[in-house]
């Protein structure tokens, strides 16, 4: 046998070993080095097998697509006629079909203002003014577009707003506005007087120390009495008061680990340039801290989105409420299923798209402090 | 520079720019918002409350329910008092929260381990287990196991049958249960004996080791004395148990252990929605440990499976516990939701029934909160002392 003589730094490049390539590798190298290895891989398998060929079956295979009744329903399958048919009330609750477009007006609103905010090209001042708009001016369009009452647009009545609509209302009015407050409640939890502080302390854990639903228990069966009886609020305003006063606590013990992570230093330098405490605060520590907690206040939503399922508890249809009722509709009975489906995957993706942004922000502001 | 800065003292600020009597107008003024504003609560409460006519006060408590409970760990009847209810509904909100913590904490950590294992195919799966579960509400989960899935079982009648000691239905699952005789103190008496031996080895085992270096198989030598020794005792008395066969008459099964469909369901959604938190938190603290542990307990000589045990574990744990207490607290607060599927626990019962029935909100939104508030403290102040004891004790 020859070897083949190269001159220095002629060699080819030689491909790798034969039996480190290939799929045949990859499988021997993943899944079966081992024997308790294979034996796990065996077991995934047999999950897969014998989840996965029912769900596709009954999702798709033998599901009844077309039709506009229950009859139209005869395969074993999933019907999803069932979600067609009520798919205005599981978006939208019982809102007049005819005023559905003041809804989906607000949607394109929200989108087309939030978009250009993702965008790095796009100028900060640009930025700040779409920002300001949607925290400030936008909720009052909401309110007129969604209770109307103004602009010739027809009155509609709280119980009437349901569905997926329902849902982000309560969750995005939450979350916007339990984060005011959830900052004062962390300042206060800093400072260094003794009343405030503690106050904030007792106030963050006792709603950090109860469940939601007797949040909302409170909200309608409590609230009543706290008020004169002359004002009766509305119920969906009781909730929101609630859920408000409850993520905002989560959302103080959010921002307080950001204020913690904020190094003496700035505070110092900020005391040293003459800056005033409200000052110090708005200029230097807050925008650093808050930029820091960017990712736990993402966190703090899904969590309250999640959440707001509670509200069928006591008597708000948001998008799982809806799905409950309509599967107890008499005409339509026997589809609960289908209508969980339809909601689990409406609020998956929500939740997961959300957590995704969150993890990848997470990666972005994550700036080489570590490896 | 001339000595003109050292010679003057600085003039007394007036009294609006010391920070210190500032500090304390600006705590007066907020004292009195918060007492005002209590009082106006107060007041207004007070006055509703006359209007509708409801007496205040704890004297309810005494009085007798007249309404049923399904699941009750004490005895229980409809003259009992509220009190007695109360206790019912705290005692099954326990009940689900212990379990509930148990299982999750078992389904947790085995699916954030396989989620780092080099086995592709488990990596994965355990991923899409967690993504899913973590991002699915879950009251929507605890209704997807009630409605969907164990109230549409069949009936009684029809149930399904294991040997004919054990039956699945729409009614629960029903098994036997244990009649413990004359005679059967002793097992107990093992019983707590083995516990006893285990604490007693665990602390020898630990103290030898660390004098000699010489490790005990602690975990099975305390199987062995946790089964053996009950068993040895159920010998030596000759069986004093008898079991207690469900029977199917008329529309339901009498007899033998219960395990209801609502028990069932919120024990499932609870334990398997926590358990996807969990898995994502083992998941962070044991790639919080540094690579560089592992290699150096290598080259120390130490085998994987210690490595993993005496090394990886024991530092992942302190990353682990902080948020895992969360996790608990979550799941027991979580289990209120059991009102939404009638499981008979503290917020169903008392929050919803006898509320209803007494119209007495103050005082028994009262006593709700303070039980969770007391279960919240409790919990975390366990749980803080344990980290307390885990925790890097540093220079």
């Amino acid at each position: 046998m020859t070897t083949q003589k190269y001159p220095v730094g002629q060699h080819p490049n030689l491909p790798p070993p034969n039996n480190t390539v290939g799929v045949l590798f990859w499988l021997k190298e993943n899944m079966f080095n081992g024997v308790l290895n294979s034996i796990l891989t065996l077991f995934s398998f047999y999950v897969i097998i014998t989840l996965l060929p029912p769900l596709l079956k009954w999702a798709i295979i033998y599901a009844d697509w077309t039709g506009d009744s229950k009859d139209a329903c005869t395969k074993d399958g999933a019907c999803w006629v069932f979600i067609r048919v009520w798919f205005d009330q599981l978006l939208y609750g019982r809102y007049p079909s005819d005023s559905i477009w003041r809804i989906n007006l607000s949607y394109v609103i929200a989108i087309v203002a939030a978009i250009p905010l993702f965008f790095s090209a796009v100028p900060k001042k640009i930025k700040l003014v779409l920002a300001a708009f949607l925290l400030v001016v936008y909720p009052i369009i909401c309110f007129y577009l969604y209770y109307g009452g103004g602009f010739g647009l027809e009155v509609v009545e709280t119980p009437r707003w349901g569905g997926l609509f329902l849902t982000l209302v309560i969750a995005v009015s939450g979350i916007v506005l339990s984060l005011p407050l959830g900052i004062l409640l962390a300042l206060g939890r800093r400072s260094n007087m003794p009343v405030i502080k503690s106050f904030c302390v007792v106030f963050i854990e006792f709603w950090r120390g109860i469940p939601l639903i007797t949040v909302l228990f409170m909200a309608s069966v409590m609230f009543p009495l706290f008020v004169p009886e002359s004002l009766s609020p509305d119920k969906l305003l009781r909730v929101l008061v609630g859920v408000i006063l409850f993520s905002s606590a989560y959302m103080a013990e959010v921002v307080r680990g950001g204020l913690q992570a904020i190094p003496k230093g700035q505070y110092e330098a900020a005391a040293a340039l003459g800056l005033n405490y409200p000052k110090s605060m708005i200029l230097i520590i807050l925008p650093q801290a808050l930029k820091m907690v960017i990712p736990g206040i993402v966190n703090t939503f899904i969590g309250l989105f999640k959440d707001t399922t509670l509200v069928l508890i006591i008597g708000l249809f948001d998008l799982l409420g809806m799905a409950q009722l309509a599967a107890t509709n008499p005409n339509w009975l026997g589809f609960t299923v289908e209508g969980y489906v339809f909601a689990a995957v409406g609020f998956f993706v929500f939740c997961f798209s959300m957590s995704s942004y969150s993890q990848h922000l997470e990666r972005v502001l994550n700036t080489g402090h570590r490896n | 520079m001339t000595d003109q800065t050292k010679s003057s003292t600085p003039a007394k600020p007036p009294f609006w720019r010391d920070p210190d009597k500032r500090a304390l107008v600006f705590q007066g003024v907020f004292l009195l918002l918060v007492v005002v504003v209590l009082f106006t609560l107060i007041r207004n409460t007070m006055l509703n409350l006359e209007a509708r006519g409801i007496s205040s006060g704890f004297g309810f408590l005494e009085t007798s329910t007249g309404f049923k409970i399904a699941e009750t760990l004490i005895p229980y009847d409809e003259s009992s008092s509220f009190f007695t209810a109360f206790l019912v509904g705290l005692l099954n909100t326990i009940k689900v929260s212990v379990i509930g913590v148990f299982l999750a904490t078992i389904l947790g950590f085995i699916m954030g381990v396989a989620r780092l294992s080099k086995n592709w195919l488990v990596a994965r799966l355990s991923a899409v287990y967690v993504d899913t579960l973590r991002n699915i509400p879950l009251l929507l989960q605890l209704f997807f196991w009630y409605f969907a899935v164990l109230r549409p079982l069949k009936n009684p009648k029809q149930a399904d049958n294991f040997f004919d000691i054990i039956f699945l239905s729409n009614r629960g699952l029903y098994g036997p249960k244990p009649i413990f005789e004359d005679g059967s103190g002793l097992i107990l008496f093992a019983l707590i004996a083995a516990i006893v031996g285990i604490i007693v080895l665990r602390i020898w085992a630990k103290k030898r080791m660390e004098n000699t270096g010489e490790r005990f198989p602690v975990f099975y030598t305390s199987l062995g004395l946790i089964i053996g020794l009950p068993l040895l005792a159920l010998i030596g008395t000759g069986f004093p148990v008898s079991w207690d066969i469900p029977e199917l008459k008329g529309f339901n099964f009498r007899g033998g252990m219960v395990m209801t469909p609502e028990f069932s369901a919120l024990v499932f959604a609870l334990s398997i929605y926590t358990s996807s938190f969990i898995a994502e938190i083992v998941r962070a603290g044991i790639m919080s440990v540094d690579k560089g542990q592992t290699e150096a307990a290598y080259s120390l000589g130490l085998k994987p499976s210690w490595t993993t045990r005496l090394v990886i574990i024991p530092q992942a744990m302190r990353v682990i516990i902080p948020p895992l207490t969360s996790q608990y607290l979550n799941l027991t607060k979580n289990s209120s939701l059991a009102a939404a599927i009638a499981y008979p626990d503290l917020v169903s019962i008392f929050a919803g029934t006898a509320l209803n029935q007494t119209g007495q909100a103050v005082e028994i939104m009262g006593m709700t909160l303070a039980v969770y508030l007391f279960l919240s403290l409790t919990i975390s102040s366990l749980m803080n002392w344990y980290n307390a004891s885990k925790a890097l004790v540093e220079r």
